[in-house]
């Protein structure tokens, strides 16, 4: 039967295959390539290695979320556990226990791996049997069970202080002794690389598959010869073993883990830099992470309402924008590429004249009630412009620019048949 | 004796307490499927704005007129912001109210401060009720009591005895059918999510004053009224009500009990020279109802009282 | 002779107090084409859903292919040889078509939880992905997301995905069900295509699929078979007109005339 069947090419040609699955990655590692001939300073470097260790752990939490359909709000707990291995591993690398001794310390994220893995593959058996909203449930009292358990154990999680570590041990790898922060800025930039390659593979594996169609209808899967809840649970162990990858990066880069790194904040963090970053597309985690390591270190120099912020951004990105700053980028894309690149252009240069206005009005409001509520006599004063709480002016600017806002989205936003 | 006594009344009152909590997250759940996770948040606002209240008039205005405000804050979040993102799905329904969650407890910091608020005991309520073996139990904690009992009482009326409770009743076990017998759904979803909301915000009034009044009230107790809801079996209020109890007496029981791994555990030959046998019972209370929770998941998924399994 | 394909013994299914499959008994043949007729509520899909292991049975026992199954995972079941289709679509709805296809095809061309292979470079696998969609009329629409398809080639979908597998029992849910005749038609060709040589067990309401397509019919009311045998018998049968009252008795009868 299958001689007289013509060959289908159904699936995209090698080129087009490279331009979207090579190629990006490849350029993104160029540009990781590129980055110290600018002679970033130190607080660059700082942030751009915790962009690296974000980016691979948004990645991995995507994995289960985006791909996979499961929202856990205990991610952080293999990035943890997988990171504490690696604390340890450092200190066993120090002291040459065993044939810890030649283990060189570049490739400790793989040991953060197999810790972040194991871990997944303990706790994944009971949760990973259910989806949905109790899963979502599970994953808390676990992450909670063992953010309580770990200061039960001082000589695994060292309390307090949590487990410190000396990185410039063990053999050196490529040359580079990870002292200075530009060698560990190459062991951060080859994971990352690694990392990304790595997930984006799992993407395309059967199982990889499979996990998107467990997430879009886990009943028709039983139905193709798969159980849904082994599909769960395998996808499950693969993100807790990445999780660890970003942990052993972690655990490199700062030398040092606290019970607080397994704790539900960044469990809650990583969530949002992946769904604001946009969990439908592979990129979006990746984006997401950038912008949130960004705003974390940066904004938190400007205001110290920033959770604020953040809280809005998410909030306004799940209401709004569900597909996340990914789904953003690319729908503007597709509007400037689509048929009437004016109209939409015109239609996005007012949405985000709104959003702008709608942003004035916020920012102004909640900066004056910071300084009205710390009661340090401090005044807002962007532009030179004094705007205390009892001022007029404050309250107009919150006022107008609140309902220009709203009213200029409106607008834009009014429904198609009506301005046909 | 005494201190059995007064773990047992301590463990009662606390239950009653995640009961409140557990009350309208249960409701909620089991008839939008929305798992609110900001419900605690709502008891924190509940805290606050009895704190304000008080300082502005008493404790007794406060105590009628802040779960009221806090049911009203709760419709207006269903109303305008759940209501738009029930079109997405519960994921995003849960992704949305934990945003809130965060966005409540920075709000909560600018109007309040980041540090804990002096919300007081009134002080009609503050003497010793009785005297058991020489050690005194506070007023204020038989009042605390009083008014869990109260709602469980009324809780209970409205659910059997009015027509509005039957049919919520009904929405709890089949929400799909409610709509098709020609009943406002919206309307029955925000009014639910209003009560829930005001449930939770009673709960912070009179727990606020006797723990602490801080930003960080909200997500201590979160987790702990999801582990009831699950150990109670989801959509089950008899379940919620049993793990509330239950979970409340475990962990004032095990606060009360000074033994370490090494003293129970010994004939297994655990000594105190392990770190495994320094870990003392009390120190192991906030982690109970965690340990509960896989527990239960492992052994008896459907929740003490649960209907179906998850 | 020689094994049954599908044999229920016995089978009963209650949901607490409702009996709604009662001491169900059918013998089907390796290669027969079965269809399942019956009033709305009959308990059509449940019968369905206890063969396929969604349901498992108070009592009474599954046999396909002389292994008892009842009381197996549905996916184990599936692995067996026995796949079915679902009453409304029920498919990847964010994947393309070619994706689902992909999906339906991966456990038969022994690819299991794999996490170590290129699923775009196994050719066999995308040569059969392509010879079902080529089957089933859907090559030109195998980049298209499932979710975009027209409701007629998503039932085609659905079918598709259920024959992947190559499973030699098959298990159709209303194939036919809100589609216009030309579509029925086309659907009703496909069918046949597909199950050359299997077993097909169909649950239809359109009696002229029915008694065009079947070797054998079972008349299921009210959770039990009252009858089982060729359309020429069933049309005959009283008591199957007894128990189709209104607009289907009419459509029975006029079926039973002489052409």
């Amino acid at each position: 039967m299958s001689d007289a069947t013509t060959t289908y090419d159904l699936a995209p040609s090698t080129g087009a295959k490279f331009r979207q699955r090579t190629l990006p990655i490849l350029i993104f590692a160029a540009i990781l390539l590129a980055i110290p001939m600018v002679g970033p300073s130190r607080t660059m470097y700082t942030l751009m290695h915790q962009m690296g260790i974000n980016i691979v752990f948004a990645l991995s939490y995507n994995m289960i979320l985006g791909k996979g359909g499961l929202l856990s709000f205990g991610h952080a707990v293999y990035f943890g556990l997988g990171g504490y291995l690696c604390m340890h591993a450092l200190n066993w690398i120090e002291d040459g226990v065993g044939l810890w001794g030649s283990f060189p310390v570049f490739f400790l994220p793989i040991v953060g791996f197999v810790g972040g893995a194991a871990a997944a593959a303990i706790i994944g058996w009971p949760s990973c049997r259910r989806a949905g909203t109790t899963f979502a449930m599970i994953s808390l009292g676990i992450a909670e069970l063992v953010y309580a358990g770990s200061y039960m154990f001082d000589s695994l999680f060292g309390g307090e202080q949590g487990v410190s570590g000396d990185r410039m041990n063990g053999p050196e790898m490529f040359g580079l002794s990870l002292g200075p922060i530009s060698d560990v800025y190459w062991f951060i930039a080859f994971w990352t690389v690694v990392g990304i390659a790595l997930m984006y593979g799992f993407t395309r594996t059967p199982l990889g598959k499979l996990s998107e169609a467990q997430r879009d209808n886990s009943q028709r899967v039983q139905f193709i010869g798969y159980n849904p809840q082994t599909v769960r649970y395998f996808v499950f162990v693969f993100a807790g073993g990445f999780a660890g990858v970003a942990g052993g990066m972690a655990a490199v880069n700062y030398e040092i883990f606290t019970p607080i790194n397994l704790s539900l904040a960044p469990s809650g963090f990583v969530l949002i830099m992946a769904y604001v970053g946009g969990i439908t597309y592979f990129v979006g985690p990746i984006f997401g992470a950038i912008l949130l390591t960004y705003m974390q270190s940066m904004m938190s120099d400007f205001t110290e309402a920033w959770l604020l912020y953040l809280g809005v951004l998410f909030i306004a990105i799940v209401m709004f924008a569900p597909r996340g700053i990914a789904g953003i980028v690319f729908g503007i894309w597709h509007g400037v590429t689509g048929p009437n690149p004016s109209a939409y252009l015109a239609k996005l240069m007012m949405q985000l004249g709104g959003i702008l206005l709608m942003l004035l009005g916020l920012i102004v409001l909640v900066e004056v009630s910071v300084r009205w509520s710390n009661g340090y006599g401090h005044v807002y004063e962007p532009f030179g412009i004094h705007l205390g709480h009892t001022d007029v002016l404050t309250w107009i600017i919150v006022l107008v620019a609140s309902v220009a806002g709203v009213a200029l989205t409106r607008y834009a936003n009014r429904p198609e048949e009506a301005s046909q | 004796m005494e201190t059995i006594v007064f773990a047992l009344l301590n463990g009662v009152i606390y239950g009653l307490l995640l009961f409140m909590l557990s009350s309208g997250l249960t409701l909620i759940f089991s008839m939008m499927g929305v798992l609110n996770f900001a419900h605690a948040s709502f008891y924190m606002l509940g805290a606050y704005f009895a704190y304000t209240i008080m300082g502005a008039t008493s404790f007794w205005i406060a105590l009628f007129l802040a779960p009221v405000l806090v049911g009203l804050v709760g419709a207006v979040v269903e109303r305008y912001g759940l209501r738009r993102v029930h079109a997405n799905g519960h994921v995003a329904e849960l992704l949305f109210t934990f945003g809130l969650a965060y966005l409540i407890e920075e709000i909560v910091k600018i109007i309040w401060g980041k540090t804990s608020v002096d919300y007081r005991i009134p002080d009609l309520l503050n003497f010793p009720a009785f005297t058991v073996y020489g050690a005194s139990f506070p007023a204020y904690r038989m009042f605390m009591l009083f008014v869990a009992i109260s709602m469980l009482v009324g809780l209970w009326l409205l659910l059997k005895k009015t027509r509005a409770g039957l049919i919520i009743q009904a929405a709890l076990s089949h929400p799909n059918m409610v709509g098709h017998l020609g009943h406002n759904v919206p309307l029955i979803f925000m009014t639910v999510f209003g009560i829930g909301c005001a449930l939770a915000g009673l709960a912070g009034v009179i727990a606020g004053n006797i723990f602490v009044t801080d930003p960080a009230m909200a997500i201590q107790m979160g987790p702990i009224v999801f582990v009831v809801v699950v150990v109670g079996g989801i959509g089950s209020l008899e379940g919620a009500f049993l793990a509330s109890l239950l979970i409340g007496l475990l962990q004032n029981f095990a606060v009360g009990i000074n033994a370490s791994f090494a003293d129970i555990f010994g004939f297994l030959g655990l000594t105190e020279a392990m770190e495994v046998g320094q870990i003392n019972i009390s120190s192991l209370g906030p982690m109970l109802p965690f340990l509960l929770l896989v527990l239960i998941l492992i052994f008896r998924p459907r929740g003490l009282m649960g209907e179906k399994e998850l | 002779m020689s094994t049954p394909a599908l044999k229920l013994e016995g089978l009963n299914k209650s949901f607490g107090p409702a009996h709604i499959i009662n001491d169900v008994n059918l013998t089907i043949e390796q290669g027969e084409r079965h269809a399942i007729i019956g009033p709305n509520g009959a308990g059509k899909s449940t019968l369905f859903n206890l063969i396929s292991g969604l349901y498992t049975p108070t009592s009474g026992t599954v046999s396909l292919n002389g292994e008892v199954v009842s009381g197996m995972p549905a996916h184990e079941i599936n692995r067996r040889g026995l796949s079915r289709s679902f009453q409304v679509s029920n498919i990847f709805t964010n994947m393309t078509v070619r994706e689902n296809v992909r999906c339906g095809v991966l456990h038969s061309m022994g690819q299991g939880y794999a996490f170590w292979k290129n699923i775009g470079s196994n050719k066999p696998v995308q040569q059969k992905t392509a010879e079902i969609l080529e089957q089933c009329g859907l090559i030109d629409k195998a980049n298209v997301p499932a979710s975009l398809l027209p409701y007629a080639d998503q039932r085609s979908l659905e079918i598709a995905i259920t024959i992947a597998g190559g499973a030699d029992v098959i298990l159709l849910d209303e194939p036919t069900a809100g589609m216009s005749n030309t579509e029925t038609d086309r659907a009703i060709a496909l069918i046949e295509k597909a199950t050359v040589g299997k077993t097909l067990v169909i649950v239809e309401h359109d009696m002229n699929v029915v008694f065009g397509l079947a070797d054998r019919i079972s008349v299921l009311v009210y959770g039990e078979i009252i009858a089982t045998g060729k359309p020429s018998e069933i049309r005959g049968d009283p008591r199957v007109i007894e128990a189709y009252l209104g607009d289907e008795a009419d459509h029975l009868a006029a079926e039973g005339e002489p052409a």
